[in-house]
């Protein structure tokens, strides 16, 4: 990676999202919804507002709905 | 802020299921009865500072009747509650399983997606009277089981390994060159950044600041060492963030536009 992208990336994770977004919290209480939005190719975000930020912000949460959208494909419709 | 180093013990401590574990242990039936459609605006909890956001609920009380059996199953009593709760406590196991191979883990795989599922089954328990039916039960369940796989995954992966809350450590964004992507306006950002973050951070904010966003260290292993909640100290991470856009804004300087490679 270049030193570069790799400024630029730190720079984008120190500053985190510039809009509203939901707490850890909150998060969980609606991961379960969000991903299923996202699968079935609904508007997740308009049905969450505020989660797509905090997912962006929150390594620990983007996780949590990385593993649940593994899961939910290695388990079938 | 002199460098602190913490070493992390593995307590035992679920600082990550922080909100996912809360609430008085229940059996009583869901308020199943049947919600004629509607669309009602739900106010969700946002980070303070910023402005209150509302979502759509979902007309539907179940998406499908295997949901609704489960609810039934476990707000039931006796052997068919107990049947229940023994079908859950697998499924959480093979999730727990799922995702801790998934992460690669080898040691102890088996003893740790044993305390994972107990802790969701617990934690399922205790918070089924709030499952309103918005996703599948089963995903709904599922998420219990990967917080607590993947919280445990990151403690046993730190487990030992000190966090050097350091004052330095801001070094590690870094003073890009002269080369192709780096410009003036960059290299003026990272500046005006490094110098916000010495001067208009609390310790407790920098440090938090410094060890999840440039240590890479996991919030809910931070939270565990700092004997905090993964919430609360997300909460200060995004004051800290606000702080440093301001700081940003108030020498004219774009963020957003200017960390874009």
């Amino acid at each position: 990676m270049s030193d570069a992208r790799l400024s630029h990336e730190r720079l984008a994770q120190v500053l985190g999202p510039s809009g509203p977004e939901l707490t850890c919290e909150a998060c969980f209480e609606h991961l379960d919804r969000y991903v299923e939005l996202e699968r079935g190719g609904a508007g997740a975000e308009t049905a969450v507002p505020g989660m797509r930020a905090h997912l962006e912000g929150c390594p620990a949460c983007a996780e949590d709905r990385a593993a649940l959208h593994a899961l939910l494909d290695a388990a079938g419709p | 802020m002199r460098g602190a180093g913490i070493r992390g013990e593995d307590r035992g401590k679920d600082c990550a299921a922080a909100g996912a574990n809360g609430g008085a242990m229940t059996t009583a039936a869901l308020p199943i009865a049947a919600r004629a459609p509607r669309r009602v605006p739900v106010t969700l909890r946002v980070v303070a500072s910023v402005a209150g956001v509302t979502a759509a609920e979902p007309a539907r009380a179940f998406p499908d009747a295997d949901s609704a059996a489960w609810v039934a199953a476990l707000a039931a009593t006796g052997p068919a509650r107990d049947q229940a709760v023994a079908r859950l406590h697998a499924l959480l196991l093979r999730a727990a399983r799922f995702e801790l191979r998934r992460r690669g883990a080898r040691a102890d795989l088996d003893d740790l997606a044993t305390q994972a599922a107990d802790d969701a089954l617990v934690a399922i328990l205790a918070k089924l009277r709030t499952y309103r039916g918005q996703s599948r039960f089963t995903t709904w369940a599922y998420k219990f089981a990967l917080l607590e796989a993947g919280a445990k995954a990151r403690r046993r992966a730190w487990q030992g390994r000190e966090v050097v809350l350091a004052d330095e450590s801001w070094a590690l964004l870094a003073t890009p060159g002269n080369g192709p992507g780096h410009s003036a306006e960059t290299a003026e950002l990272l500046d005006a950044v490094r110098a916000a973050i010495d001067t208009v951070l609390t310790p407790h904010q920098r440090a938090v600041l410094i060890a999840v966003t440039l240590q890479d260290v996991p919030i809910d292993v931070l939270a565990e060492r700092l004997d905090t909640t993964r919430g609360a100290l997300y909460k200060t991470l995004h004051d800290a963030r606000r702080k440093l856009r301001a700081a940003l804004t108030l020498r004219g300087l774009s963020p957003d536009t200017e960390a874009t490679p």
